[in-house]
């Protein structure tokens, strides 16, 4: 029979390798599932993974890989220095959605002036706007004690009501004959953030999301907090020992997330949304929460798996169309990923031998 | 001549890496209490639980009472007359004593019968216990009665005690040791793991020496002298710590009425601790575990804060700073429990050794790590401490405990303190790891340090400090020069006995 026996040393090795191996067995169970909905596994394989890519229609699709990526790397990047700490933040949805209305309230309030300081001003306010928003469970937590994943959790419907309070009453386009929807700020010159280089897809929160992965991997490599950050969740009494404060770790951490969450939200608020709607947030923030830990918590994993999802999303939506897939098996598919993902990561830490012959 | 109760003949048991029994034979007969020796690692461990039926062997042959004997498991041995007391407690703490004594149990007679059984028990081995009273309120040495009185409610025919010793006071020891005389009297053969040498002198009649997994040999204890079965034990020829010649100096450590409420509901407060410490100085803090050691030790080394003008280093109030703060001050701690506190498991032994040394020796600047400077560090401790591991960029939870506890110590050590504090120095380590720790601790005394050395085992205390104090529910009697102590009247302190009329009181 298969035994599992614990490795002195977490492997190197399948540290890297268990991420590609469960896209793989991904691709092989997703095909199994395609195979039984009646459709070719290998055309819908390639349809997901192939076409956006380096298909015939992959200018279109080239760009929206970035736009989708940017926002879910900015976010991960983010979260994953609290889940090193043991800090969850599942809320970021929220925080990305306050970031959205703090910058694009101060965007509609300068309208229609112009000038170079008003982009940075919003980024400034839609940073604020996230981090105010997780400073919210920060201090239930370090006060009261508060769990941090209900807090940050339910604060997302709070934060939906008010960006729908926001859409049809204080934002608003005057001159919008009565829609729900502020104006649309990709159309206000100071205050848009338009594609940079056009057909890439890359915007201001694409070259932040960058700046993101860098700055945490100079963190966490050679930063004093970035030690501190993974010793609070690996050992919390040693970095007591360590004389680390543990309520600082978590308003740092859940800060930090959220101000990035909120970045996130202003970049789209201003770019490849345009305005403040209703139904303005997807989900980026708790796919983000996928993405980290697809990531395996890591920067440069984290860069990799944002790409990997916004592909499995484009490619995913190209596939319900061109092959006329339903959307709950992309779902699937998707999920099928995560699950993989986390089932292969026990080759990290543990070796499988076979034992001939000894039932338990 | 008597046959034998017990054989084991060439017991082999391996896990990955490592072969924990390598062809172990040994038997007991009726009545013999027979001592199991080894260090840590020895084998000891897995040699009971296959005894015991807890785990079971690749290779061998076990008979009891002349039948083949392969247990699958402890209900099984216990059916067959084998009853074994673990060092660590399975009680419940609010539950009375003839509760827990019941849930024990496969078939129990109803709780009024079992209570006059436990009282009859108790009184015919002379263990006194109420079964009326609830666990929490027992100390170690009455907690360690009820396991022992479940075992023997069962009437084994052996008995095997895991350093039954380790938590209890001098007189609890001595009451434990007659009754283990009492019940070998009737024929009941003990197998007794320890590796207090002084006590398996006392106390046995044979004794069986494993070391790294295999036999080594089988003696009669009375005949060989404590030293001779260290080195048995460990094979190797050991030295004695030696004591340096040392001048005290000035107070490096003042502690001024230090009290705290507790830090759990099950943790006892600190009550009014009062003492002082020269340079040079060593205080050895002696107490049954759970009187406020833990507690004391995160005082100290500033993990929990006291009160303002409680805790003075040289001149300054050191009580209301953190940990870091007192380490550039010249403290350093090394707390008990060596995985997760003193250390963290899934890191490097270059980010252990970042741990508690960055503050004091400059090992980051503006928050930038010097790594190479911390993997120079780490080395260091390696090679001056003798720490065996492949390389600096192993685990911590990948080393031994004892090599894990010398690069704890060498840690701490080689930041040049000014003032140590230090649980548990050698607890679960090897002889020869322990002799070295010791000899560190003895050293950085020498070259003027303070020490407190909070520890359960006197020998350890009465080999290197120069004061002596006792913990009890969380207060601290009051230190006196350690030679001026008789072995009762440590006994005395440590069970909260507070009868010394300040004899001593100029220490």
């Amino acid at each position: 029979m298969l035994q599992l026996e614990k490795r002195p040393n977490p492997s190197r090795f399948w540290g890297r390798a268990t991420p590609v191996l469960a896209v793989f067995l991904t691709m092989i169970a997703g095909s199994i599932l395609f195979a039984l909905l009646g459709k070719n596994p290998f055309i819908a394989m390639r349809t997901i993974f192939w076409d956006p890519i380096l298909g015939e229609y992959a200018f279109y699709f080239r760009g929206q890989l970035l736009v989708k990526a940017g926002p879910l790397i900015l976010i991960a990047i983010g979260l994953s220095l609290g889940f090193r700490a043991g800090i969850w933040n599942i809320g970021a949805e929220g925080q990305y959605i306050m970031g959205a209305i703090f910058g694009a309230g101060v965007g509609l309030a300068l309208y229609p002036m112009e000038g170079w300081f008003i982009f940075p001003l919003m980024v400034l306010a839609g940073v604020f706007g996230g981090w105010l928003w997780a400073m919210i469970p920060a201090i239930l937590r370090t006060k009261f004690n508060t769990n941090e994943i209900l807090v940050s959790l339910l604060l997302v419907y709070v934060a939906e009501a008010l960006l729908a309070s926001m859409a049809v009453g204080a934002m608003r386009n005057p001159q919008g004959n009565g829609f729900p929807g502020s104006r649309n700020l990709s159309q206000y010159p100071s205050a848009a953030n338009l594609e940079i280089w056009a057909g890439t897809g890359i915007h201001w929160g694409v070259i932040a999301a960058t700046g993101a992965v860098i700055s945490a991997y100079f963190l966490l490599q050679r930063h004093i907090l970035g030690y501190h950050i993974s010793l609070s969740g690996q050992a919390p009494k040693a970095a007591r020992f360590a004389g680390i404060n543990p309520n600082k770790m978590i308003v740092i951490c859940l800060g930090l997330s959220g101000a990035l969450a909120g970045a996130a939200g202003l970049f789209e608020v201003a770019g490849p949304a345009g305005q403040i709607s209703i139904d303005f947030n997807v989900g980026y923030g708790f796919t983000a929460i996928i993405v980290a830990f697809l990531g395996r918590l890591h920067p440069v994993g984290i860069a990799l798996a944002g790409l990997l999802m916004a592909l499995t999303y484009i490619g995913g939506e190209n596939a319900s169309t061109a092959l006329g897939l339903p959307a709950a098996a992309i779902q699937a598919f998707q999920g099928m990923l995560l699950f993989f993902l986390l089932g292969v990561d026990i080759l990290t830490n543990y070796k499988i031998k076979w034992i001939k012959g000894r039932w338990k | 001549m008597t046959a034998d109760f017990l054989t084991l003949s060439n017991l082999t048991k391996s896990y990955p890496r490592v072969i924990a029994n390598d062809h172990v034979s040994l038997s007991i007969k009726p009545g013999q209490i027979h001592a199991l020796l080894g260090e840590n690692g020895a084998g000891k461990s897995t040699l009971v639980k296959i005894i015991y039926g807890l785990v079971q062997p690749d290779e061998g042959e076990m008979q009891l009472a002349g039948q083949p004997y392969q247990p699958q498991s402890p209900a099984q041995a216990r059916a067959q007359g084998v009853g074994m007391v673990f060092q660590h407690f399975s009680l419940f703490e609010s539950l009375t004593v003839a509760e827990n004594v019941v849930l024990g149990m496969e078939n129990s007679p109803p709780l009024s019968l079992l209570q006059s059984r436990i009282t009859e028990v108790s009184q015919a081995y002379g263990l006194p216990l109420d079964p009326r009273r609830i666990v929490r309120d027992l100390s170690a040495g009455e907690r360690q009665r009820v396991e022992i009185i479940r075992c023997l409610l069962q009437d084994p025919k052996l008995l095997i005690m895991d350093e039954p010793t380790s938590v209890l006071t001098p007189s609890e020891v001595e009451i434990l040791f007659k009754t283990l005389r009492k019940l070998s009297a009737q024929g009941t053969a003990i197998l007794y793991i320890s590796h207090k040498l002084e006590e398996i002198r006392q106390l046995c009649d044979e004794a069986t020496i494993l070391r790294r997994g295999r036999w080594v040999a089988h003696l009669d204890p009375k005949e060989k002298t404590a030293n001779e079965l260290a080195e048995l034990m460990v094979g190797a020829t050991l030295n004695a710590p030696q004591r340096h010649k040392r001048t005290q100096g000035p107070v490096t450590l003042a502690v001024k009425g230090l009290s705290q409420p507790p830090l759990t509901p099950f943790s006892p407060a600190l009550k009014n601790i009062s003492f002082t410490l020269q340079q040079g100085e060593i205080l050895g803090v002696a107490g049954v575990a759970g009187n406020g050691q833990d507690e004391l030790q995160l005082a100290l080394s500033g993990e929990a804060l006291s009160a303002a003008g409680t805790l003075y280093l040289g001149e300054k109030d050191i009580s209301q700073m953190g940990p870091n703060a007192r380490r550039s001050l010249g403290l350093a701690s090394a707390p008990e429990e060596r995985l997760g506190h003193a250390a963290a498991p899934d890191m490097t032994l270059v980010e252990n050794a970042l741990l508690s040394a960055s503050a004091r020796l400059a090992l980051a600047k503006y928050g930038l790590i010097n790594w190479s400077k911390t993997r120079n560090f780490a080395g260091e401790i390696i090679a001056k401490f003798d720490v065996r591991t492949p390389s600096t960029e192993v685990v911590a939870r990948a080393l031994s405990g004892g090599n894990l506890q010398k690069f704890v110590v060498g840690r701490e050590i080689m930041q040049k303190p000014k003032l140590l504090i230090i649980n548990q120095p050698t607890w679960g380590v090897d002889a020869a790891a322990a002799s070295a720790i010791r000899q560190a601790l003895l050293d950085l005394a020498a070259q003027g340090a303070a020490v407190v050395v909070i520890s359960q085992d006197l020998d350890e205390l009465i080999e290197i400090s120069d004061q002596f104090a006792a913990l009890y529910e969380g207060g601290l009697s009051e230190p006196c020069p350690i030679e001026d102590l008789s072995f009762e009247e440590i006994g005395l302190l440590i069970g909260g006995v507070q009868s010394r009329e300040n004899t001593h009181a100029t220490a």
